[in-house]
């Protein structure tokens, strides 16, 4: 995927759906790898890479438990940048809500239009 | 006040380092999501959101043309923006730069300035809108992030006013 060159980057990070899903998953607790396949339906070798981006920019650690390795959240890490997309998306969210009301207007307006011409 | 069928949140991305996608559905044809955009008396009914009322709201609308938006944020404060119209296709898709002109800030040198791609598209009545704002560096596209974190915060709280509010007895 294109992409690839631009990931070292936490908020593309967290940007990415199969990663959003895994910091879900993994927000439930320390998981091993075999969890995280199961719990999004891809191949190891794409959650694999998903978790390296992951472990790059800090959102996710990884240790070492006999013959499994667990990886978890790093909750500090990530909350300012889940703070800074959902701050912005509620900006935009509002700006829209506020838009629907400007739209439901001119429907009815046009509706109304239509009518008196009958 | 009118039944709006809300057609859920704003959907913000990153699709790369420079990039910053939202995506959002809107109930209407798109010609009606398109002079929403580009009216400014429409435009000063909800641009602000709920963070604020529109002191300024100019559009020319022509390539090349010259737009501001200002607005008195709840805080007091004044939020402005301008930008210039690249390309205009009527009710498919608006280019724009757009500048926030931070107080006591330099300006940006024109190649520096964010370009906004809007595009409007409709399928069985409802429109769907994406603004893609393109920065030149990572750095601007953290910037802007920021400035809409400390709107959006501003808008969290008045949000969870009314929520007090709402749970009065």
């Amino acid at each position: 995927m294109a992409r690839a060159a631009t990931t070292a980057d936490a908020f593309n990070a967290v940007a990415e759906p199969r990663r959003r899903q895994i910091l879900d998953v993994l927000a439930g607790g320390e998981r091993p790898v075999n969890d995280l396949v199961d719990a999004l339906g891809l191949a190891q070798p794409q959650v694999s890479k998903h978790l390296r981006v992951l472990r790059e920019v800090g959102a996710v650690d990884v240790r070492d438990a006999g013959r499994q390795r667990l990886y978890r959240l790093n909750g500090p890490a990530l909350k300012p940048i889940h703070d800074w997309v959902k701050a912005y998306e509620r900006t935009w969210s509002e700006r829209f809500e506020e838009l629907d009301v400007v739209l439901a207007d001119l429907k009815q307006k046009e509706q109304g239009d239509g009518e008196s011409d009958e | 006040m009118a039944k709006v069928t809300s057609s859920g949140t704003a959907k913000v991305t990153l699709p790369t380092d420079e990039q910053i996608l939202i995506t959002r559905e809107f109930d209407a044809p798109r010609h009606l999501v398109y002079k929403a955009w580009t009216t400014p008396e429409l435009v000063r009914r909800w641009w602000s959101g709920r963070s604020g009322e529109m002191t300024v709201a100019e559009i020319d609308l022509r390539v090349g043309g010259a737009w501001r938006y200002v607005m008195i944020a709840d805080g007091g404060f004044e939020v402005a923006f301008h930008g210039e119209y690249r390309e205009i296709v009527p009710n498919e898709r608006i280019v724009t730069t757009e500048v926030y002109e931070m107080p006591g800030a330099e300006p940006l040198a024109p190649a520096d300035e964010p370009l906004n791609i809007i595009d409007f598209t409709e399928a069985d009545g409802r429109t769907t809108v994406t603004l893609l704002v393109q920065c030149s560096t990572r750095d601007l596209r953290d910037t802007i992030i920021e400035s809409g974190m400390e709107a959006g915060l501003q808008e969290g709280m008045d949000l969870l006013e009314e929520v007090a509010v709402s749970l009065r007895p």
